[in-house]
């Protein structure tokens, strides 16, 4: 019965492609030999088109309600029950909405750069294991093809910032690409440490690295100590490429109003943030697949619950996470942004390289705990503290909320 | 030949030509991103599923766009108001089809294009990484310092000069 729970969406693929195989038998008509093959792409890939744009819908209700608690306001409470359904009331809006284009944009680029980035944004979810056999493209090298084809959006960014012919937008562009430049290189470096681990760049053959368990806590690499630091790093990286508050630069809606899609109106404007909220849930997914053990139960005895149920149930934890650093921390400037990035990130990323090789190298035992461990602090203590720790500022006075 | 092929090659070449001819400069180097694409298609269809992603991850990820922003940060992106054709493109022609032919030639004799195509081999991305660690470690701890030693001449160059 739970296996038949947890496989419920694998073996309803096969039923209906044995089920169309009959009718195609029944019928008579030889189909010819691409086509099987073909339905078989396109019933692997429609759940991942209808359930993250429904998740998109449903977070971007759950973002406002959730940043209204936090800054004491009720957020949209008109359409529907409690002001759910307010993401069907933006979508006709959006819909509906005249399709602005400056006389002097470069129309074609300022047409493209949208479709790109949506295109993007989808493409990654291929290769992700949402559950025990779900994966639409089972690579060999599925993180590889998943950081190639997200490096592939910081070109569609530069495309509508400039072909806007908007100085907000060119600038807005501008500041997207040096941060998702820089902070790519903790992201995709921070993933490196479970690849060393794991000697492999499947997702899936790294979820199964995931799968046991050790004693009360599962064989999760974010309970050791580079997992630890590697997903905390990983997650502020991916943060920082989302273009996310508090990394929210390139929008910065009181500096340059919207930056890079300020001339985007109507639906091509929603695109953007579909794209957006795409690449959060993607990158979501991706940390969970890396550090957080994928589709797996935490605990043996939980295993009865579908994998793929573990796996949205984390990464709506992980939603939560960031609209709640969304609502929390407020923006960085920018030679913040470049300081975090290029001398606490990296050179911290590197010294958890070195810590994961550590914990390989020095076998199981309470050895691996100390050396790993005791790199890992001492490099945070070192890098980290001192930059954090400002001295020219005194302790914070409030002067009218007391 | 076959379809495929045929369809990527077209798509290299078309977009190669409009990085050449095009007139505004950030309009050729996104076609010259779309040619870098292209060329990973090839790769991918090739099964060199490893040097494909690489190809998406530093040359669309990263060299188009420095392209981009040193064509943004040296001219603007004004095009020119004279014919982009420089005066001696007859003899330009003339090398470049003589240095294809030089190439094709090669290609067309060398051990590779003699080899059986039938014998097909999986490489994983664990058979390469193996490689460079134990065969290639020379070359890459070469290439590693000559990086490292880039990257800090960029430093040096971006540092601002103390006034005394």
């Amino acid at each position: 019965m739970t296996d038949s729970l947890d496989q419920i969406f694998v073996t309803l693929k096969h039923w209906l492609l044995s089920g169309l195989d009959d009718l195609l038998k029944w019928l008579e008509v030889a189909p010819p030999g691409w086509s099987m093959p073909l339905v078989s792409i396109v019933l692997s890939l429609a759940p991942i088109l209808m359930v993250f744009p429904a998740l998109f819908a449903i977070t971007t209700v759950l973002e406002r309600k959730g940043l209204g608690r936090i800054q004491n306001r009720y957020g949209p409470n008109r359409v529907g029950p409690f002001g759910f359904l307010q993401f069907a009331a933006d979508g006709i809006k959006a819909l509906i909405k005249e399709d602005l284009v400056p006389r002097a944009a470069d129309k074609v680029v300022h047409f493209i750069a949208p479709v790109i980035l949506v295109i993007t944004a989808f493409t990654v979810y291929a290769v992700l294991p949402f559950g025990r056999n779900m994966v639409a493209a089972d690579l060999d090298a599925g993180l590889l093809f998943f950081f190639a084809v997200g490096a592939a959006s910081e070109l569609a960014v530069f495309m509508a910032g400039w072909s806007s012919r908007n100085k907000y937008a060119l600038l807005g562009a501008m500041r997207a690409i040096a941060q998702m430049v820089s902070y790519e290189i903790p992201l995709i470096l921070s993933s490196v440490a479970v690849v060393m681990i794991t000697g492999t760049l499947s997702l899936t053959k790294i979820v199964e690295a995931q799968s046991t368990h050790a004693g009360l806590l599962p064989d999760w690499f974010v309970f050791t100590p580079w997992g630890f630091m590697g997903f905390t790093l990983f997650m502020i990286a991916a943060n920082a490429e989302l273009n996310r508050s508090p990394f929210d630069l390139p929008e910065g809606e009181s500096e340059i109003i919207a930056g890079y899609f300020i001339e985007y109106s109507g639906f091509k404007f929603a695109l953007f943030f579909l794209s957006e909220y795409l690449s959060m849930f993607a990158l979501s997914g991706l940390g969970i697949t890396l550090f957080l053990g994928g589709w797996n139960a935490p605990f043996a005895a939980l295993d009865f619950i579908p994998s793929w149920a573990w796996f949205f149930a984390k990464l709506l934890a992980l939603i939560f996470l960031f609209i709640w650093t969304r609502g929390t921390l407020p923006r960085l400037r920018q030679d913040q942004l470049m300081n975090l990035a290029w001398k606490f990130m990296i050179p911290m990323v590197l010294v958890n390289l070195v810590a994961a090789a550590l914990w390989h190298f020095t076998g199981p035992g309470w050895m691996r705990w100390l050396t790993s461990g005791a790199l890992v602090v001492g490099a945070y203590m070192l890098l980290g503290k001192p930059q954090f720790e400002s001295k020219d500022i005194g302790k914070r006075t409030y002067r009218f909320a007391d | 030949m076959n379809l495929p092929f045929a369809i990527i090659a077209a798509v290299i070449v078309a977009a190669a030509t409009a990085a050449m001819t095009l007139r505004n400069l950030v309009h050729s180097s996104l076609a010259v991103a779309v040619a870098f694409g292209g060329l990973a298609l090839a790769y991918l269809y090739l099964d060199a599923q490893f040097v494909g992603l690489t190809q998406i991850l530093v040359y669309v990820g990263a060299v188009a766009i420095l392209i981009v922003f040193a064509v943004l940060l040296t001219r603007g992106g004004e095009p020119p108001e004279k014919c982009i054709f420089s005066a001696t493109w007859f003899w330009g022609l003339l090398i470049t089809v003589a240095v294809f032919a030089t190439l094709a030639w090669c290609v067309m004799h060398s051990f590779a294009s003699r080899r059986d195509p039938s014998d097909k081999v999986e490489v994983t991305v664990k058979q390469i990484g193996d490689a460079l660690m134990t065969k290639f470690v020379l070359p890459l701890e070469v290439i590693g310092l000559l990086l490292t030693a880039a990257l800090i001449g960029a430093v040096i160059i971006a540092m601002r000069e103390e006034k005394k």
